[in-house]
């Protein structure tokens, strides 16, 4: 794999080069939600001239779905490489914060003071330092910084905490952002940027004829020198039409968020934060259901009864909303990034972590498709080669 | 701004609005005995501070939201009152709790 | 205190206790079904013959005659065997006809073989610069307080909007002694050119008559200003004065009160949750589900009656609450239907009660400045989110109500979009240059009204439920 990687390099340069003066634009992003719109809005950055085709208004959109983490324990079990592109994308995060408060004046509310994930009796506790071992025997885990706390230590963090709770894990690199406004701020960047957002414009075929991709869409067709496939569990149909691959395996995920609330919670959980607005979020459930319309109240019982065990106060506000969501999840949980051998400068990127890693796609994805090529030593590991065509099931430790 | 009807003749009873008495009148709502009683019963809004009256007075607008009997954030325009209610009128966000 | 349902399952469950519920309750009831009524009040009558059982007001003249028609519907419904409960606020019903309520703080669930939804309308948004100050309120409201517990504006009040149900809370505002200051009458001029083809089903229909004397009596004790083309209301922290123009003279006048009503509109939100097809309504503005002729939504086993089903005034909610109900004998009790009147005399009660609405509803039209508010002026009042906000997030490409939520949280707060949702739909229309239809609503999704985070925690859940959500 490594030597295609290198072997793009100069091609994609050239190819760059030959298509400017015809194609209408240096790269077109497929998919306007979190990860389409940071990897857009960092080739803008950059100088390129990018296009975004999305959807419209009512279609499955994990970025208004999301649970709104910067998650960093627990991520790459498995999958060494995972971890490592976590932190590091945990620890650029504050940067992609900052450079996006500049620009649009929108505070994402990033907050990284670390993160817990609690545990309801011995049971959980166990299975959750079962997992922390598992994780600390694995490669990176210098980086992690994960441990398990027993109640008393998380009470000292966490005051409001209820005697159920056995303990949990933390990680000082764990923390958690606005996510809608992070969305915001990326669609308010694209004007300073000078990237094009055309909503309302699946695409439907991708075909590259004189260097040039052409991308049909229900209001015509777009040219491009680049794309880039960033259409969530759509990059499965997506990117076979470019020789590339993205077996996605989508999962069902419901929230439950109260009304605003003064501040009580001074870091987010695995499944309890509270928003900079107040209200606090409770999550999420991992459902083999694919209608993002139904609910299954029982599902959303057992998120709010634990959450109450882990916080009593939290029984007397008021549920305003819930919802259901569908996750874009490759097969195997870990992160998609590849590039075509066939179609030269057609790239895909698929993730569940859109929130987490957005620091990295702002800054190292974008970088890499404005070279051409993505850069092995980075996110070689997460080629969809290692399904070898047929992608085997199995979890992430997500 | 409002006044009540001399043909009311329905019992009164007494309430509490951040703990001084208050006649309401059998089958108000907290809205309506509020509104009634003239006293500064605007609450500040979760978002901005802003001040808030009751503005549909059916249960859809949620402006009128209060604390009734120390549990916040309730639709006064739906809870009738009770004798020995205690009122208070939510300044901001509600407390975690309360 | 409130108590449980006494069944699991029912025959017909009705939600709300207004005109069409009450009506389809009995005749459910009647005709043997068992049936539950829902109501989310303290008593019967829904907003139109609000505390029809209780109100203190007890000169019938006050509030005339066809307020005291819903007495005779409570009686025949506490005659019938339907089961009744109020304060029962219903937070979900799906396609599989589960209804979840919540009573006094903790939830019940029935299944129903058929569902009436009668939830009524609520007024529509009326986002003038200022609406949010305290002292601005509905007529709708005024009118609750005045039925329910007889209180009237005694202060600097101003009634400004439009249609039938302005004029009748001036009049009974005025008859139970409350004070009146000004009224400003927003119809457009053009509305009566428009409305006048209609104007013959109009003047033979029981509305006519009673209308003009109404407006005659409210006409005889206060100033009128009619052709208002711009309205506010400003104050610092209270509403102090309301502005106006009419006929291009801009007047200012301090006001302690200022009611607001132009019309009403299906409430949606409990339909909408449930997955029922709505559209656009080009003539009433706003979203009426897909029905037939008996009240069927998209969802096989929901009917819709009453104004949830498209405005047509309480005398038509009672007829389409029993046609929804005779419908379901049909289905359900084949036999028992023939106790019922027959479908073919409803139908043309309903027509009756139907004649002249559409004359109402092109007079009553409410101008576009009014509806679709600019600048400052707020739409979202929950998440405080104004018209240039939005229009500020349609520029960088939101294309739709869900959309707009993820840039401005717009509907996001509790009323769940009920006082934003048709501003927002028909700002962006304007602001994209495309249809109502095309632009959409929000999403909505159960709870469509708030519950306690412990009561959603004690709703049964199996093994499975807690795989879905416990993992390492």
């Amino acid at each position: 794999m490594s030597k295609a990687f290198s072997s793009e390099v100069g091609a994609g340069s050239r190819e760059e080069n030959a298509s400017r003066q015809k194609s209408d634009y240096d790269v077109a992003v497929v998919g306007g939600g979190l990860l389409g719109s940071a990897i857009a809005w960092g080739l803008g950055r950059l100088g390129k001239k990018v296009a975004v085709l999305d959807e419209g208004d009512i279609t499955k959109r994990a970025s208004r779905a999301n649970f709104a983490l910067v998650w960093v324990q627990s991520k790459g079990l498995g999958m060494p490489a995972y971890t490592v592109w976590t932190v590091q994308a945990s620890q650029a995060w504050s940067r992609l914060a900052s450079e996006l408060k500049q620009q649009t004046g929108l505070d994402v509310c990033l907050q990284q003071n670390g993160g817990f994930h609690l545990t309801l009796g011995d049971d959980e506790f166990g299975q959750r330092t079962d997992l922390v071992k598992r994780m600390h025997n694995q490669a990176g885990a210098a980086d992690y910084k994960m441990e398990m706390l027993s109640a008393s230590d998380v009470k000292k963090s966490l005051p409001l905490i209820g005697p159920e709770v056995s303990g949990g894990s933390y990680c000082p690199l764990d923390g958690h952002v606005n996510s809608l406004r992070t969305f915001r701020a990326f669609h308010t960047g694209f004007r300073a940027f000078g990237i094009d957002y055309f909503p309302e414009r699946p695409v439907s075929a991708i075909s590259k004829s004189g260097g040039e991709f052409r991308l049909t869409t229900p209001k015509g067709e777009l040219r491009a020198a680049k794309i880039v496939l960033a259409a969530g569990n759509a990059n499965q149909t997506l990117a076979p039409m470019v020789g590339l691959f993205a077996p996605m395996g989508p999962t069902r995920g419901q929230i439950v968020v109260t009304e605003r609330t003064m501040p009580f919670l001074p870091h987010p959980l695995t499944t309890i934060r509270q928003t900079d607005e107040g209200t606090v979020m409770i999550g999420d459930s991992k459902e083999d259901e694919l209608d993002d319309r139904a609910l299954k109240h029982s599902i959303s019982a057992v998120m709010t009864d634990r959450a109450q065990r882990m916080f009593p106060h939290l029984s007397r506000l008021n549920v305003i909303r819930s919802w259901a969501g569908i996750r874009v999840m490759p097969q195997d949980g870990f992160p998609i990034y590849d590039q075509s051998e066939t179609h030269p400068g057609a790239f895909v990127a698929c993730c569940h972590s859109g929130v987490t890693l957005a620091s990295n796609h702002a800054f190292e994805i974008a970088r890499m498709v404005a070279q051409g090529a993505l850069e092995p030593e980075l996110v070689g590991a997460f080629s969809a080669s290692r399904f070898g065509g047929a992608g085997a099931a199995n979890d992430s430790g997500y | 701004m409002f006044k009540r009807s001399e043909q009311d003749k329905r019992p009164q009873l007494q309430i509490f609005v951040d703990g001084v008495a208050v006649a309401a009148r059998q089958g108000d709502t907290v809205s309506a005995a509020l509104l009634a009683s003239g006293c500064d019963a605007r609450r500040s809004t979760a978002v901005s501070g802003a001040p808030r009256l009751p503005y549909c007075m059916m249960g859809v607008c949620f402006d009128c939201l209060v604390t009734i009997d120390g549990v916040g954030n309730r639709q006064g325009c739906l809870v009738p009152v009770a004798e020995g209610m205690q009122i208070e009128i939510q300044k901001g966000k509600r407390e975690i709790g309360r | 205190m409130t108590v449980a349902p006494k069944r699991e399952d029912y025959d017909v469950v009705v939600i709300g206790a207004g005109p069409a519920g009450l009506a389809a309750a009995a005749t459910s009831a009647e005709a043997g079904l068992s049936t539950l009524l829902l109501d989310e009040n303290v008593g019967p009558g829904g907003q139109v013959f609000r505390a029809i059982a209780s109100t203190p007001v007890t000169d019938r003249n006050q509030l005339g005659a066809d307020y005291w028609v819903g007495a005779d519907l409570v009686q025949s419904l506490r005659a019938s065997s339907a089961e009744v409960i109020h304060r029962a606020t219903v937070w979900s019903l799906d396609r599989n006809l589960e209804i979840a309520v919540s009573l006094g703080g903790a939830s019940a669930f029935v299944k129903a073989k058929r569902v009436i939804l009668a939830t009524g309308a609520l007024e529509r948004p009326f986002p003038i610069p200022g609406w949010t100050l305290p002292g601005v309120m509905t007529a709708g409201a005024a009118q609750t307080m005045l039925k329910s517990s007889a209180l009237v504006p005694d202060g600097r009040t101003v009634i400004a909007g439009q249609g039938p149900l302005l004029w009748l809370l001036a009049a009974q505002i005025l008859r139970l002694g409350g004070r009146i200051d000004r009224i400003l009458d927003t119809t457009e001029r053009g509305n009566y050119f428009a409305a006048l083809p209609h104007a013959f089903a109009f003047l033979t229909s029981p509305y006519f008559a009673k209308g003009l004397s109404m407006m005659r009596e409210v006409k005889a004790k206060v100033q009128v200003v009619s052709g208002v083309t711009e309205l506010s209301a400003s104050g610092d922290g209270q509403l102090a004065s309301v502005s106006y123009v009419a006929g291009g003279r801009r007047e200012t006048i301090p006001a302690d009160l200022l009611l607001l009503h132009q019309g009403v509109v299906p409430n949606v939100n409990l339909a909408m949750a449930a997955g029922v097809e709505h559209r656009w309504d080009d003539l009433q503005l706003c979203w009426s589900p897909v029905l037939d002729a008996n009240g069927n939504s998209s969802v096989a086993g929901i009917a819709i009656a009453g104004d949830g089903a498209g405005i047509g005034g309480a005398n038509a909610a009672v007829v389409r609450g029993r046609i929804a109900a005779r419908a379901a004998v049909e289905a359900l009790a084949p036999a028992a239907a023939a106790k019922l009147p027959a479908m073919a005399t409803l139908r043309s009660d309903l027509a009756k009660a139907e004649r002249g609405r559409v004359f109402l509803d092109t007079l009553f039209r409410p101008a576009p400045q009014f509806r679709i508010p600019s600048g400052d002026t707020i739409v979202c009042r929950c998440e405080e989110v104004t018209a240039k906000d939005v229009l500020d997030s349609v520029a960088i490409g939101a294309t739709g109500p869900n959309q707009l939520k993820a840039y401005r949280r717009t509907g996001m707060g509790p009323c769940q979009g009920r006082l934003c949702g048709l501003t927002v739909t028909e700002l962006m229309a304007q602001a994209r240059g495309k249809t109502p239809q095309e632009i959409g609503y929000y999403r909505l999704r159960a709870p469509v009204k708030p519950i306690t985070l412990a009561e959603l925690a004690a709703v049964p859940k199996s093994e499975a439920d807690v795989k879905a959500v416990v993992r390492g």
